[in-house]
């Protein structure tokens, strides 16, 4: 657990997850989410549990983000006012 | 005073973790896309499975992959019981994710939009009574 790493990685992760909530466009707020998804990986590679690393790295940041893409190619893309 | 703010520092994970549900939590009760209250869930769940992981480890420590070399080297390993906890409420998460698509494609087909407010008027429109 090295303290500098970890702290980069949570400023990062702070960021993406406000940008992911206030976009309008919902498509770009799934790629930030799954870009989120990814570095909550790396930090739990970081905190010494690898096995949920990776499941998140295949799980959350695949799947999620291809059920999301599918949702909203069958709805609408663009978020009202 | 400077105890205080040492001791504040010192749990950073876990203030990290209040900040990202607090503005999960925001997500789900404050906008008014369906698909953007999911997205507030997902940040939500894995703010908690942050506070879960930091519970576990441990400082300077490995992975818990325990060998006859590693204990008599006199390492030490990290937690494993908050791993096994997480890999299956990511696991849970999502399975909840893929139900609630699932119900937000539904009601685009009724009707025809994925705001909360119209679908409410909507329903009115039709004479539902329990909004």
């Amino acid at each position: 657990m090295i303290v500098s790493i970890d702290l980069i990685l949570l400023f990062f992760v702070v960021v993406i997850a406000i940008a992911a909530i206030t976009l309008r466009d919902l498509l770009s707020a799934v790629i930030l989410l799954g870009a989120y998804s990814f570095l909550m990986a790396l930090i739990w590679v970081e905190l010494q549990s690898v096995d949920v690393g990776f499941t998140e790295a295949a799980v959350g940041a695949g799947a999620t983000t291809a059920f999301l893409v599918a949702t909203i190619s069958r709805t609408v893309r663009w978020e009202k006012k | 005073m400077e105890w205080f703010i040492a001791k504040i520092f010192a749990k950073y994970n876990y203030w990290i973790s209040i900040i990202l549900m607090m503005i999960g939590f925001y997500g789900i009760v404050a906008k008014d896309n369906l698909i953007k209250k999911i997205i507030g869930l997902n940040i939500f769940q894995t703010a908690i499975f942050l506070y879960f992981i930091s519970l576990g480890a441990v400082k300077a420590g490995t992975a818990p992959i325990v060998d006859a070399e590693i204990i008599r080297k006199g390492y030490v390993y990290a937690n494993p019981l908050p791993h096994v906890l997480i890999l299956t409420a990511i696991v849970v998460s999502v399975a909840t994710t893929a139900v609630a698509l699932s119900l937000v494609i539904r009601m685009h087909q009724e009707y025809g939009t994925i705001e909360e407010s119209e679908i409410i008027e909507k329903s009115r429109d039709k004479g539902m009574t329990w909004t």
